[in-house]
């Protein structure tokens, strides 16, 4: 089938802190129109909800009209609306919801309530072309660290593992806090953490221990690094001594590198998968996406990432899902669907 | 013309529609919890029962609040996506305006001046007084249910008062009149008449945001935020207890 027969999927992500809408053809990408709150929150060190989801209902409907603009396209032309159900702040994920079923219903057009962490994975096929599944996915971003195994992009995800306690992205931030470095973390403890010796600090890899490899294979705990940290600093200050924020900085990152591809490449490989996607904003982090790409290479792993743009919440994953859902002929979400904060990963699509 | 209004700014999902001469459909479900469950059902409900097609839908009129803001953002969403995506005129009106049209034009708080009190939680209410001609006198506010000392106490607390607000708070209120919520029906009914202040279709607050840092955004165990539609205020996540 060529792009031009492919239906045209509008997609919206109202899941944190971004007002997604994106417009999408198969697995071609025609508009990813973000607009971001971070700059609210940054004064408080992390998403506060309520400013969340007052941003997005100021940003919703620009962000539609810069989405149809950016893609050349007319609401008339869309063929199906995809909105996040789940998981995500309840406050925000209904503004979405909300707006998506308003839209679907003055088009006319079917509407499909879904997942958001399985629209991380879809979005990799906006980059690099349909996925061949099963694939492990490591998705890390502020708001979520998981593990998934995805046998079926449209009807069939698991969750292998997840953190425990804080996601990937607010153990950088609360380590920038600690190292008085700007919210959001992730970008700033990467530059502090170039000019640092990672070998410098030995801080803790959660969850690694043989008993806890036992209980927790696949999850995750950044609570007790983050500890770590601040105890380091706060011993170093006591001391008397200079805080050497590169080489704390380069340390921190090299345990959350380390212990997210170490568990992601185990997956691949005790499930027998061969395709690791990498997902979610701190995929940016480039010793995290180095080390995922060395040790998958080691291991015979095909990784696929997508941009950043695509890796970061967006609107252009959610019209993927749901692209890849309607062309899997599903029926659409029953109107009276709600927001599900907990939506778990193995609905993919709600009813 | 056919006028589709809708109100979410208390725990009534209600709507209405209206085509021009008359309401020709309405709904309201009082469930405080649902309302993006409920909501768009009901538009189509609505649309059947008037025998209309969504596309025959010429303007919306959409209540602004105040309200606790989950549930507010819903019909707000809803009405602004709808116009913005067909390009229909979006028409807001002050949630407690609406209770105090339907006040006047059922004569249910005398010929005399009233308060309109609506349920802000956190032991508050929204508030606004109005002559007995409908017009409003003072407010949008939000504040404590008053104690019969202070100043606006005592003048609200002489006033007959509309609205569910002076349901939860007797003591705070001498006489309690009818509605307990406003309706989509009378909405429409006063845009439709011209009778009733038109403003933004932006939400009416009249709180600042609450600033709690969610520090656990997207939990899939489950015990994550169980705010749903009913606080408004801000979510923690099961990392912070
Ligand atoms: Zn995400």
């Amino acid at each position: 089938m060529s792009v031009a027969d492919d239906p045209l999927i509008l997609g919206i992500e109202t899941s944190c802190d971004e007002t997604g809408v994106g417009l999408v053809r198969g697995t071609t990408l025609l508009a990813n129109a973000v607009a971001s709150s971070v700059d609210e929150h940054a004064r408080f060190g992390g998403v506060v909800p309520e400013v969340a989801s007052r941003a997005h209902l100021q940003a919703i409907t620009p962000t539609l009209r810069r989405a149809l603009d950016e893609a050349g396209v007319r609401l008339t032309d869309v063929d199906a609306v995809a909105v996040t159900a789940g998981p995500g702040l309840a406050g925000a994920l209904m503004v979405g919801v909300s707006a998506a079923k308003a839209l679907a219903v003055a088009i006319d057009k079917p509407l499909y309530g879904v997942n958001h962490l399985v629209g991380h994975v879809a979005a990799e096929q906006l980059e690099n072309g349909r996925l061949t599944e099963p694939v492990v996915a490591l998705l890390v971003s502020g708001g979520h660290t998981e593990i998934l195994e995805v046998t079926d992009i449209a009807t069939a995800a698991e969750l292998l593992g997840q953190t425990l306690d804080d996601a990937a992205g607010e153990a950088f931030d609360k380590v920038a806090r600690l190292l008085d470095l700007p919210y959001p973390g992730g970008p700033h403890i990467q530059r502090a953490a170039a000019t640092g010796d990672p070998t410098a600090i030995r801080f803790p890899r959660g969850l690694t221990s043989q008993r806890d490899m036992e209980r927790h294979r696949y999850n995750f705990s950044f609570s007790g690094l983050k500890t770590a940290v601040a105890r380091w600093v706060e011993s170093a200050q006591r001391d008397g001594a200079p805080v050497p924020v590169d080489d704390v900085a380069a340390a921190f990152q090299e345990s959350v590198a380390d212990v997210l591809t170490r568990k992601a490449v185990l997956a691949c490989q005790e499930r027998g998968i061969t395709t690791m996607v990498l997902a979610g904003g701190v995929a940016a982090n480039a010793r995290i996406r180095d080390l995922t790409r060395e040790r998958c290479a080691a291991a015979g792993i095909a990784l696929r990432q997508p941009r950043l743009s695509l890796c970061t919440d967006n609107g252009a994953m959610i019209a993927a899902l749901g692209a890849a859902v309607v062309e899997r002929g599903l029926p659409p979400s029953s109107i009276d669907f709600g927001a599900d904060s907990s939506l778990p990963v193995t609905e993919v699509l709600v009813r | 013309m056919l006028l589709l209004a809708l109100d979410t700014a208390t725990p009534a999902v209600t709507v209405a529609l209206h085509d021009g001469a008359r309401v020709v459909a309405e709904s309201t479900t009082v469930d405080a919890r649902r309302h993006t469950e409920l909501l768009i059902p009901a538009v189509l409900d609505a649309l059947a029962e008037a025998g209309a097609d969504r596309r025959d839908v010429t303007e919306i009129a959409v209540g602004v609040g105040p309200g606790p803001f989950t549930g507010l953002r819903v019909g707000l969403a809803a009405a602004t996506t709808w116009g913005a995506a067909l390009d229909l005129p979006v028409r807001g009106v002050c949630s407690l305006d609406v209770i105090a049209y339907e006040v006047v034009r059922s004569g249910s708080a005398g010929a005399q001046p009233f308060a309109v009190a609506t349920d802000a939680r956190r032991r508050e209410v929204y508030w606004a007084t109005y002559d007995a001609a409908g017009q409003r006198t003072d407010g949008p506010h939000v504040g404590p249910p008053l104690t019969p000392d202070e100043h606006v106490g005592t003048m609200l607390a002489a006033l007959p008062a509309a609205g569910a607000g002076a349901r939860l708070y007797p003591a705070a209120f001498a006489q309690v009149v009818e509605p307990e919520y406003p309706s989509a029906a009378v909405l429409a009914t006063a845009v439709a008449a011209s009778a009733v202040e038109i403003v933004e279709p932006q939400p009416l607050y009249l709180r600042r945001p609450d600033v709690t840092v969610t520090t656990g955004r997207k939990s899939v165990l489950g015990s994550a935020s169980t705010g749903s539609a009913s606080t408004g205020s801000a979510q923690s996540g099961r990392r912070q207890r």
